[in-house]
């Protein structure tokens, strides 16, 4: 069994050791993250339970709290964040894809990048001023689902460029070549190859984004959201409140009733996440399945 | 000085193209930014011939093989100057369009390169986006059948062209070119990430691609250069050194660089 010395079998068994213990310490701090999460998940789950029912779903805001329910949220928070998508998806995708594609790699596109990134980490709040500015006074748009949904775009653009576009780098020049030497120009390149080949990286930081798009509060509050709706937008021009507003205004109420009917709503904010994100997750295996 | 047995294979400069060329090179000079790699190259390319490059890593092979359908125009500070003439005119003339040119004017990479698609799709997809109206089901045989791949695949078209073997990938990239029916089909060591049996398949491969095609091949493997080829190109360090037909360059070279080169006496 012995083809090593020993004084090379000793070391090898501390650089297993070693390793050991390095997973071990990861382990212990991925744990430490997900009972973290259990924990507050308890703790809003027993706050907000008994109120959980159907009546809660639907049902308009109420000054009663038995009363109350969160359909006017609901139905505003898929709205916005279907908006959302329909505007942010298609023109960070584009961005993304022509900055890596066709733009030169010159000053300007460095610059570009730079910007980008930066704005990525401005505060939301900031977003919410500028679309109060912009959107609800300048183009007067209104306190409407549209303000609030070019607001929460301008929010996420950053986040789905960058991903889209380390996304669409992944994509192995050789591919691109390949087109080109067939006689395809750059757009059926990108368009028949690029996109496909990096559609679930790009499915993965439009399914982040999104996620932080349907939990921002300081936006729509700029904005002017409402807090009391009691009727459903009909259409984009339409008031409208959300679900973090509609929570938002329950815990901010004295009553320990508004409270647990807060942590109700934290779950149904929850479970739409987790909706969501299942259904991208569903969509991009399928789709990474076929490409393989 | 260069010395050539057949007249027809130089080119005359500031005529019309010899008709028996598919391509000819005049002077053509090619710098990456400020770094020359490929200096005063003047040969020409034979209609229905293999031609082969040879020389030492680094000599510019590829970089003159990627000129003659400007696959160049996509690195970075890379510009060609001098005649590259195809069809009678300047492959790099101002009104010339590059996608015209690599349309008809085909590449098969050192590396397999297949789209992560099936293989069916692979070879479908170049003829359609060029137009190509026909049913696609019968070009996609024909072109399986020519790159020597259509009994191995027949089964499964639809598989993606990732699961195939190194060597079945590499005749798919050259079914794939060849669905575009080029004039000119353009090898860069083809044969490189091959085993002995595929690269005899592509090798045969080549000889009955000839009747139709103008082949220029890269290769590192001298045998193959002198099994292959009807004319054979020697590079070192940018310049052409030699430029003659194979069995000349193979027995009686007339420059003492060549001869030790393809002798093995010289890396
Ligand atoms: N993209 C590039 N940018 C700058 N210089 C390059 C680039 N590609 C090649 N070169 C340089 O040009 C010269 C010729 O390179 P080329 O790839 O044509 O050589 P080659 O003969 O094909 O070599 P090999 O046999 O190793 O493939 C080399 O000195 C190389 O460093
Ligand atoms: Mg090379």
């Amino acid at each position: 069994m012995s083809f090593s010395s020993e004084s090379e079998s000793i070391s090898l068994a501390r650089r297993h050791r070693k390793a050991k213990l390095f997973s071990m310490f990861c382990g212990m701090v991925t744990w430490s993250g997900v009972v973290l999460l259990a924990v507050l998940l308890y703790q809003v789950s027993i706050d907000g339970f008994r109120w959980l029912d159907w009546q809660f779903i639907d049902s308009f805001p109420s000054r009663f709290p038995e009363r109350a329910g969160i359909k006017s949220a609901l139905v505003g928070t898929i709205w916005l964040i279907s908006l959302v998508a329909l505007i942010s998806i298609p023109v960070g995708v584009c961005t993304a894809l022509y900055l890596e594609e066709f733009a030169g790699k010159g000053k300007i596109s460095k610059i570009i990048e730079v910007n980008i990134a930066n704005l990525a980490g401005v505060p939301s709040i900031v977003y919410g001023i500028l679309g109060l500015a912009i959107f609800v006074r300048y183009m007067a748009l209104e306190r409407s689902l549209v303000s609030g949904a070019l607001t929460m775009s301008l929010l996420i653009l950053p986040v789905i460029i960058i991903a889209s576009r380390e996304a669409i780098k992944t994509v192995p020049m050789s591919i691109r070549y390949a087109a080109y030497s067939l006689g395809a120009t750059k757009w059926q390149t990108a368009w028949a190859h690029v996109l496909p080949a990096s559609f679930p990286g790009i499915m993965t930081g439009v399914i982040l984004a999104l996620s932080r798009a349907i939990g921002e509060t300081a936006p729509l509050i700029m904005i002017g959201a409402l807090t009391f709706v009691a009727f459903l937008p009909e259409g984009p021009m339409d008031s409208f409140t959300a679900l973090p507003i509609q929570i938002y205004n329950w815990v901010s109420r004295p009553q320990q009733e508004f409270h647990e009917l807060a942590a109700a709503g934290i779950i149904i904010l929850l479970s739409v996440l987790l909706l969501m994100n299942a259904t991208a997750i569903y969509i991009r295996n399928k789709t990474e399945r076929r490409l393989k | 000085m260069i010395e050539f047995q057949d007249p027809s294979i130089l080119p005359e400069i500031n005529t019309p193209m010899n008709k028996k060329s598919a391509l000819e090179l005049r002077k053509v000079n090619i710098f990456y930014s400020d770094n020359q790699a490929v200096k005063d190259v003047s040969f020409n390319i034979r209609r229905n011939r293999i031609t082969a490059i040879i020389g030492p890593s680094g000599c510019g092979k590829s970089t003159l093989l990627r000129s003659l359908n400007r696959m160049n125009d996509f690195v970075e500070g890379a510009r060609v100057e001098g005649e590259l003439l195809f069809a009678d005119e300047n492959l790099y003339g101002k009104d010339v369009d590059p996608v015209e040119v690599r349309r008809r004017i085909g590449m098969v990479f050192q590396k397999p390169n297949p789209f992560p698609k099936s293989i069916y799709n692979n070879i479908a997809w170049g003829p359609l986006i060029n137009g190509y109206s026909d049913s696609t089901d019968e070009l996609v045989e024909k072109s399986l059948k020519q790159a020597a791949l259509w009994d191995e695949v027949k089964d499964r078209l639809h598989d993606s062209a990732l699961n195939l073997s190194g060597g079945q990938q590499q005749r798919l990239c050259i079914a794939r070119a060849l669905a575009m029916e080029p004039e000119v089909l353009l090898m860069d060591e083809p044969c490189s990430a091959l085993d002995p049996i595929s690269t005899a398949h592509i090798e045969d491969l080549m000889f009955e691609l000839k009747e139709r095609y103008t082949i220029v091949i890269v290769t590192h493997n001298m045998q193959q250069a002198a099994r292959v080829s009807d004319y054979t190109a020697f590079m070192e360090m940018g310049d052409l050194i030699e430029f003659n037909v194979t069995k000349r360059i193979f027995t009686r070279p007339s420059v003492k660089r060549t001869e030790e080169y393809v002798t093995g006496r010289f890396g």
